[in-house]
């Protein structure tokens, strides 16, 4: 094999020492216990979140606003407010990340722009959420004039998740087999009908898990929000699409660290804590679990 | 439709080097980036960034001290050693733990891991230690090993580099057990059949052929290892301490470059030379991040099956 990585003239099997077999097993066990660390992390981020905050959730936490300074009461504006930043932020990046897979996929041609494309989106996936902030912060608060608004938020968030989207739709689109499209091409659809008719429906699935992945992703965020949508405190739904909203995650933050009954509050950033990780892991779960459905589903 | 990305990728790099060209520009860039004094709002404001790289960098060297290994453990043991069922459950929970909320991690910081290091740790290992030490009375070694634990073992506060290091190993992992779990799977069945067919043992084909197979695909998984523990932002904002000081020490405060981002923009007023000062830092974060996945996409070039864009 050409450019094998494995170098041919070196043995592969060492000479054996005693006890060789013994070190391997070891080592294999070792490696074994080490691959749970994730699980095991997991975990307990999650009993501690869960065993303090359970107590807290009530149907008053979700449906009531803020009383008394922050140090009572429910959070119903914080989930309503990742709610409508998070929606909002769909609703703009769904459309652009799946014409643009579209577009990689069944349009463009191997070359030097396709490669340009493909660098800038998988760059644009490593670029830190806080860059995002800073840059949401002086394109749609200031440039664009929306202020700490809802609707400079969920722009921030969409150009963020965008990259993701992408990808996943792109993968999706990829896994329709190739004959799908000469078959419908051959009965006379255009290219255009293929894609809407044959190619889309097929990938939706794969795209929906996608979408509903970022979301998760979305939702959780705190640092591209900071400076561009996140309010302390509001009560109820937003008026317009130019007035800050409340977050979960940055309710979170800000009480943790800036509110001066830091320790007071403990109980509802425990509450706060729960109900975020219930929405970003429940919408995960519902996705993996949609996935693998469709995986075992499919017939081609 | 296509260039959506190059174009937000242009637009990213212009704003922040246009909101920040005036702090490099009056100041002077070598200075803005090896001054040592980060005092942005003080009377006389000195906007060194020496501080706040050294806490990034420092912070990112103790997290990959964990997350490498643990990460390239759960790779090779999802790929290679566990059964399918195990398979099947581990794969989508290190999936969540990528999507997990960094602020939940980084509250989980500040209210476990600090306290315990300060009421557990800290007197165990400053006090108690020491004292064990002391008692074996071996000439030399005791009193030095015992000065060291009393000086450099006790932890003032949990807040600091080795919490905040903690929690994010909890994020880089998932990135480096994905990333490289991909390229491990996707070595050749023959490889490995051929490898025992000679007579390996497990853990010979897997050091030996597996781990040299899938090279390219691992040093992609640890350089984007990295750059997520380098733009982790809400983590070492809650967990590290914040104190913009050149750290010495894994128990001292840091103020890594996100933070000191996330925690000063909403009070510096807007075209400051704060806020140009707070733009030039991302500046760097973003210019560090762009040249990691330069890097890695040219190390990924023998490794094409990847998929990236899905992976952060």
């Amino acid at each position: 094999m050409k450019g094998s990585p494995i170098d041919i003239k070196r043995p592969i099997v060492p000479l054996r020492k005693a006890g060789a077999a013994i070190r391997g097993n070891l080592i294999l066990s070792i490696i074994s216990a080490l691959g749970y660390t994730g699980a095991v992390v997991l975990f307990v981020v999650m009993a501690f979140v869960v065993y303090n905050g359970v107590g807290v959730l009530s149907w008053d936490f979700v449906t009531k606003n803020p009383t008394d300074a922050m140090t009572s009461g429910g959070i119903l504006p914080a989930i309503l407010g990742s709610a409508l930043l998070t929606l909002l932020c769909m609703v703009v990046v769904l459309p652009i990340g799946i014409m643009t897979a579209v577009f990689l996929t069944e349009y463009s041609k191997p070359g030097t722009v396709l490669k340009l494309v493909n660098m800038s989106i998988y760059t644009l996936a490593g670029v830190p959420s806080v860059v995002y902030g800073l840059f949401g912060l002086a394109v749609f608060v200031i440039v664009f004039k929306c202020g700490m608004s809802l609707i400079a938020g969920s722009l921030t968030l969409a150009i963020m998740v965008l990259p993701y989207i992408i990808s996943t739709s792109e993968e999706a689109i990829k896994a329709v087999p190739q004959s799908f499209r000469e078959a419908s091409l051959a009965i006379g659809a255009t290219k255009l009908h293929t894609i809407i008719k044959v190619v889309l429906p097929l990938s939706m699935p794969g795209i929906l898990t996608g979408a509903m992945i970022g979301t998760a992703k979305v939702s959780g965020e705190t640092a591209p929000i900071m400076f561009t949508a996140a309010a302390f405190f509001t009560t109820g739904l937003p008026r317009s699409l130019f007035e800050p909203v409340m977050a979960l995650p940055y309710h979170i933050y800000v009480l943790a660290t800036a509110g001066t009954h830091i320790e007071k509050t403990r109980p509802i950033q425990y509450g706060t804590a729960l109900t975020l990780i219930v929405l970003v892991l429940g919408m995960n779960f519902v996705g993996i679990i949609i996935r693998s459905r469709e995986r075992r589903k499919k017939a081609w | 439709m296509g260039f959506v990305s190059v174009v937000v990728l242009l637009m990213i790099a212009f704003f922040l080097f246009k909101e920040s060209f005036k702090i490099f520009y009056t100041i002077g860039t070598i200075k803005v980036i090896t001054g040592t004094q980060w005092y942005p709002t003080a009377v006389v404001p000195s906007f060194g960034m020496l501080p706040l790289i050294m806490g990034t960098i420092s912070t990112t060297m103790l997290t990959a001290l964990f997350a490498i290994p643990l990460g390239l453990a759960t790779a090779i043991y999802i790929a290679e050693i566990a059964s399918h069922r195990i398979k099947e459950f581990l794969k989508p929970i290190i999936e969540m733990l990528a999507s997990f909320p960094s602020v939940v991690f980084g509250f989980f910081g500040m209210v476990v891991i600090a306290p315990i290091l300060t009421t557990w740790l800290s007197p165990l290992l400053s006090d108690k230690l020491p004292t064990l030490i002391r008692g074996t009375g071996i000439p030399f070694f005791s009193t030095t090993a015992a000065d060291f634990c009393y000086d450099k073992l006790f932890i003032a506060s949990g807040l600091n580099m080795f919490t905040a290091s903690v929690m994010l190993m909890a994020k880089a992992l998932p990135v480096i057990a994905s990333i490289a779990e991909d390229s491990i799977a996707s070595v050749p069945r023959t490889f490995r059949e051929a490898s025992y067919a000679i007579g390996a043992t497990k853990w010979d084909t897997i050091r030996h052929v597996v781990i040299p197979s899938s090279m390219s695909g691992i040093s992609v998984a640890i350089i984007l290892g990295f750059a997520t523990i380098v733009g982790e932002t809400m983590i070492v904002l809650m967990a590290a301490g914040g104190a913009a000081i050149i750290p010495h020490w894994i128990f001292d405060a840091v103020r890594p470059m996100p933070a000191a981002i996330a925690a000063e923009m909403a009070e510096a007023p807007y075209r400051s030379m704060h806020y140009h000062a707070l733009f030039a830092v991302g500046v760097l974060l973003f210019a560090f991040n762009f040249i990691l996945s330069l890097i890695s996409d040219f190390v990924s070039k023998r490794f094409r099956k990847i998929k990236l864009g899905e992976k952060l």
